[in-house]
């Protein structure tokens, strides 16, 4: 059966990791980066277990600045 | 994994008018949301080279340098009389004014009302978080009863600070508006409608029904000193019993 599958890209230099995503992942795929700050001083987000990501597009819905774009593909 | 990040397997990106400008505004924001969702609504509308928008004074000063359409900064709380003016000049303008709860419901009150009440085909974008965001936390007109601010560290009393303005409630009365609802952008349904909310606010603009005014309830997580996760449970647990989300009005004739 074809199934979706998705991915993110953050846009690191953007985020400012106040986690909205990662409360709007329906699977729980998004976490800060360990010890990780980004150019403006901001720990970011990244993408855990990634196989699992449907590509739902909720966190970047949620994302204030707009840092997520997200891809999607059918697989078989 | 590297075949799917392809453009085009691309569902969802930054909208393009959203430029690469670094938003002054503090992580988990509910301005950064609202601004998308403009920049979304005025691209799928076709009213690039159309629209308008009035930045206030506030947080929000700065949208002109987010959201690449013309703008105007006005003074602050007088958005509403320049929106007036812009949309009569200029008809066939999409015209908006995107304004804090300080500027359009305290210094801006009588500019909003009367903008309003005199049918201005324009339309507002109140974004309401209960707070003096950009001076510190200070108490507002919205503040909600028994919430403590910087300048009501006791919470606000009713003998002392009188009661939170419900400009909404107020707007709805008045018969130049056509459209008047109260939306919210913590989760993704709420994103949804409030998105078709500024779509039907900015076509009423355009098409010239009448004022509209759409509030955001928002979350201001630097002044009310959260998280933005808990500022958004503290919005759902709180600002909805007083702020009440939906359509108070929508004359569509």
């Amino acid at each position: 059966m074809a199934k979706m599958k998705g991915a993110i890209v953050v846009n690191t230099e953007r985020c400012k990791g106040c986690e909205l995503c990662a409360v709007a992942c329906p699977l729980d795929l998004i976490r800060l980066a360990d010890k990780m700050v980004n150019r403006r001083g901001y720990r970011y987000v990244e993408q855990v277990n990634s196989d699992a990501c449907t590509g739902c597009t909720s966190c970047a819905i949620v994302c204030p600045d707009g840092c997520i774009t997200v891809y999607r593909k059918k697989v078989e | 994994m590297e075949n799917i990040i392809s453009p085009e397997n691309i569902v969802y990106e930054k909208p393009t008018l959203l430029n690469d400008a670094d938003m002054h505004y503090c992580p988990g924001c509910s301005h950064g949301v609202v601004h998308k969702l403009i920049a979304e609504v005025i691209e799928e509308m076709g009213m690039t080279e159309k629209a308008v928008g009035i930045s206030p004074v506030g947080c929000a000063v700065f949208a002109y340098k987010y959201i690449d359409i013309d703008w105007q900064e006005a003074a602050h709380g007088r958005a509403p009389a320049i929106a007036s003016a812009i949309k009569r000049l200029w008809p066939d303008r999409l015209v908006f004014t995107y304004q804090g709860d300080g500027d359009l419901a305290c210094i801006g009150t009588a500019e909003t009302i009367h903008a309003l009440n005199r049918g201005e085909n324009i339309a507002i974008i109140f974004i309401n978080n209960a707070i003096y965001g950009m001076t510190g936390g200070q108490m507002a007109p919205t503040t909600l009863m028994g919430m403590k601010t910087a300048t009501c560290p006791y919470g606000r009393q009713a003998d002392l600070h009188g009661y939170p303005l419900k400009i909404t409630e107020i707007a709805a009365q008045l018969e130049g508006t056509c459209y008047v609802t109260r939306q919210s952008v913590h989760s993704v349904a709420a994103i949804r409608k409030a998105k078709r909310a500024i779509r039907q606010a900015f076509e009423n603009s355009v098409n010239r029904r009448g004022s509209s005014l759409v509030e955001i309830v928002s979350t201001c997580s630097s002044g009310w000193k959260k998280t933005p996760v808990e500022a958004n449970k503290w919005m759902e647990e709180h600002m909805f019993d007083f702020y009440h989300v939906g359509d108070l009005k929508n004359n569509q004739d």
